[in-house]
C-alpha cells in the first residue's frame, strides 16, 4: 500500500494501521486508502441495497449505489429483485433514472436498447447493422447476486462471497428483533431524510455505536423531551452494554427494557404515548392490541450495526453512501407500519422528524460534530484515533465479545473487518 | 386586482421575514393561531403533510420547542447561530373569502454560517386568517426548490 501521508507513518502497512485499540488518521483522509475500500469491501461483500416494501410489486424500482456504482434495485413480473447495475451495455449511459418509481422495462435513452426488468436484452433498434453478429445473451445489464433476509435485500458483486445468512451470523436474531417494531404489521419504510456531511463515511459508522456522545451532543434534543423519555435516554451509565457479533456487525443495547417490543406489555404506557393509546383506544382496538402497537411505536432499544453501509438505529434504518475520501451521504428511512392505525403511524413520523434529519433536534448536531472530527484529522497526521473506551471491562459472549454500553467496542469490531477485508 | 390585500398581506408578510432574520422569536411565535402548522415537506407536490415524512412539521408546542433550540446554545450546529437574509417577493392570492386569505410567494434565503454561504430557495404558502387589522398564520409550508436533494443541517427557521 502506497500512501500519500507524508509522514514518518508513511512506512505503515494496510494492517499495521489497524491496532487492537486505535485506527490511523489516515483511515479518514488518505485517497487511496478510500480508493481500496471501495474495491476491497463494497465491491466485495454484501452491501444493503433496500428493504423489500422498497419495491412492493412487480416493476417497481429504487436507484441506490454500491460504493459509487449505480444499481437498479428491481422486483421482476415473477416477483424476484434483481439487482443491476445501471449502465447500459451499448455505450454505458444509465438506462433508469429518479430515486424510486415503477416501470415495465428499462430503455436507453441514447440508442434504445431495451431491456427487460430482470436485465436481459430484449431489443435494439435497427439491429441489421449487426448482421446478426450481436450476442444479445451476454449482453443484458450487470445482474448482481441478490439475498435476503428479515426483508432486508443485500447485493454483492462478489460471487464467491458467503451466504448472506452466514455474513450475518449472530446479528440475524437483532434483525429479527427489530422488525417487532412493525406491531404485528409489516414493517415499510415511508420515505426518508437525506443528507450529507464533508467527513469519512467510517466517522459516521462509528457513531451508530456509540452511546458515549448521546448526552453530550444531543442535549438539545433532550432539553425538548419529557422528563420520563429524558430519563429513560440516560443510558450511558445504565445497565446497557455493546457486543461484537463477527463480521464487522455489533450491537448497541441502549435500553435493555426495550430489546424484545413484545415482552413486557403490561408495563405502564409511557405519558409520551398516552395520547395515542386513547386515540387507538378510542378507535376501538383491544388493550393488549394498543399495548403492542404502542410499544412498537418507540421502536427498539438498541441499535444493530450491520458492515459496512447499513444499521437498524431504535426506529429507522441508517444508511451510509461514501461519495469521497472526505464526503459521505447517510439516509435515515422513517419505519412505518404497512396497514397499521393512522395514530400510531403519524406518531413515527413526527418522532422520525423531530430527532431526525436537516432541520431535525438532533441530526445536525452529529452532523456538525463528525465535520469537526474531519477537520480535525486535517491535523497531526501521524496520530492516531482512540478506540481503547471499555476494552478493559470486554468479555467474551456466545456470539463475540461484549462491554458497557458506551464501550467502542462496536467500533473495533467493524475496524477489524475492514483490516481482514482490505489486507485479503 | 386587490392591491389593496396584497398591500396589506406584503406588509405582514415582510415582517414576518424581517423578524426570523433578526432573531424575534418571541412575536414570531405569537403571530400563529393555536392550531397553526409549520412545515417544510420533501416531495414538492405532497398534499397530506400529516401522514408523510417531512423535514418539520410543527405544531404550536414543537414550534416553542425550535425556538427553544435555536437560543439554548446547547446545540452544537447552531452556536454559533447562523445569519440569515432572506428576500420575499411574487406575492399572489390564491383564495380569500374576507377572512382567509391564502397567498403564494418566492423566498430567496442566503445563509451563512462560521465559513460556509449557502443559499435555499423555496416556493412559500401562507393560510392566513384575518386579525385585529392584521393576520394570524395558520398554516406556512415551505416547498425548498431542492427539497429532494440531500440537504446540509438547516439551524434556523425558513
Amino acid at each position: 500500500m502506497t500512501s500519500k501521508t507524508d509522514t514518518a507513518d508513511q512506512a505503515l502497512t494496510l494492517g499495521d494501521r489497524v491496532q487492537a485499540d486505535r485506527v490511523h488518521t489516515s483511515l479518514y483522509t488518505d485517497p487511496a486508502i478510500f480508493e481500496t475500500e471501495m474495491d476491497k469491501i463494497f465491491s466485495s461483500t454484501w452491501v444493503w441495497v433496500a428493504h423489500t416494501s422498497e419495491i412492493p410489486e412487480a416493476g417497481s424500482f429504487k436507484n441506490t449505489y454500491i460504493g459509487r456504482q449505480p444499481v437498479i434495485v428491481v422486483r421482476d413480473r415473477k416477483q424476484k429483485a434483481h439487482v443491476l447495475l445501471n449502465r447500459c451495455r451499448h455505450r454505458a449511459a444509465t438506462v433508469c433514472e429518479g430515486k424510486k418509481g415503477k416501470t415495465n422495462s428499462f430503455v436507453c435513452p441514447y440508442h434504445g436498447w431495451s431491456y427487460s426488468l430482470d436485465g436481459a436484452l430484449r431489443g435494439v433498434p435497427h439491429p441489421e447493422s449487426y448482421a446478426d453478429q450481436l450476442e444479445k445473451g451476454e449482453l443484458g445489464l450487470v445482474s448482481l447476486r441478490v439475498e435476503e433476509y428479515a426483508g432486508m435485500l443485500f447485493a454483492t458483486f462478489n460471487k464467491d462471497v458467503e451466504p448472506l445468512v452466514d455474513y450475518l451470523g449472530p446479528a440475524k436474531k437483532w434483525m429479527d428483533l427489530f422488525m417487532k417494531q412493525g406491531g404485528g404489521f409489516p414493517v415499510k419504510v415511508a420515505g426518508e431524510h437525506r443528507f450529507r456531511f464533508p467527513g469519512n463515511w467510517k466517522i459516521q459508522l462509528e457513531n451508530t455505536t456509540d452511546a458515549y456522545h448521546f448526552p453530550l451532543v444531543h442535549k438539545s434534543f433532550l432539553s425538548s423531551v419529557d422528563k420520563q423519555t429524558e430519563e429513560m435516554l440516560d443510558f450511558v451509565t445504565g445497565t446497557g452494554y455493546v457486543e461484537d457479533l463477527g463480521n464487522g456487525h455489533s450491537v448497541m443495547v441502549m435500553i435493555p427494557a426495550l430489546v424484545d417490543l413484545e415482552a413486557n406489555l403490561d408495563a405502564p404506557i409511557p405519558e409520551r404515548f398516552a395520547a395515542l393509546a386513547d386515540a387507538l383506544r378510542a378507535e376501538g382496538n383491544p388493550e393488549d392490541e394498543v399495548r403492542r402497537i404502542v410499544r412498537a411505536v418507540g421502536g427498539s432499544g438498541f441499535n444493530l450495526n450491520i458492515f459496512p453501509n447499513i444499521a437498524c438505529s431504535m426506529a429507522f434504518f441508517r444508511v451510509l453512501q461514501p461519495i469521497s475520501v472526505t464526503e459521505t451521504e447517510i439516509h435515515h428511512a422513517v419505519i412505518t407500519m404497512d396497514g397499521g392505525p393512522q395514530a400510531a403511524n403519524q406518531a413515527r413520523l413526527r418522532m422520525h422528524e423531530h430527532f431526525q434529519g436537516p432541520m431535525g433536534f438532533g441530526t445536525p448536531d452529529d452532523s456538525e460534530a463528525w465535520e469537526r472530527v474531519q477537520k480535525g484529522s486535517g491535523s497531526g497526521k501521524d496520530l492516531w484515533i482512540m478506540l481503547n473506551r471499555g476494552l478493559a471491562g470486554e468479555k467474551e459472549t456466545a456470539d463475540g465479545r461484549a462491554s458497557d454500553v458506551s464501550a467502542e467496542t462496536g467500533m473495533r469490531a467493524a475496524y477489524q473487518q475492514w483490516k481482514k477485508l482490505m489486507t485479503a | 386586482m386587490n392591491t389593496e390585500l396584497i398591500t396589506q398581506v406584503s406588509a405582514f408578510l415582510w415582517q414576518e421575514a424581517d423578524m426570523l432574520d433578526h432573531g424575534e422569536y418571541a412575536p414570531w411565535l405569537e403571530s400563529w393561531t393555536p392550531d397553526g402548522l409549520y412545515i417544510v415537506p420533501i416531495d414538492p407536490l405532497e398534499t397530506d403533510f400529516a401522514n408523510t415524512l417531512n423535514y418539520a412539521y410543527d405544531d404550536a408546542a414543537m414550534r416553542e420547542k425550535r425556538v427553544a433550540r435555536l437560543g439554548s446554545g446547547e446545540s452544537i450546529s447552531t452556536s454559533p447561530v447562523p445569519r440569515t437574509i432572506r428576500s420575499v417577493s411574487r406575492f399572489r392570492i390564491l383564495a380569500n373569502d374576507g377572512t382567509n386569505v391564502t397567498v403564494r410567494c418566492a423566498q430567496n434565503l442566503r445563509e451563512f454560517r462560521k465559513d460556509v454561504l449557502k443559499h435555499y430557495s423555496a416556493d412559500v404558502t401562507f393560510d392566513l386568517v384575518k386579525s385585529g387589522g392584521s393576520f394570524l398564520i395558520r398554516r406556512k409550508i415551505i416547498r425548498l426548490i431542492n427539497s429532494t436533494d440531500t440537504l446540509q443541517g438547516i439551524g434556523y427557521i425558513l
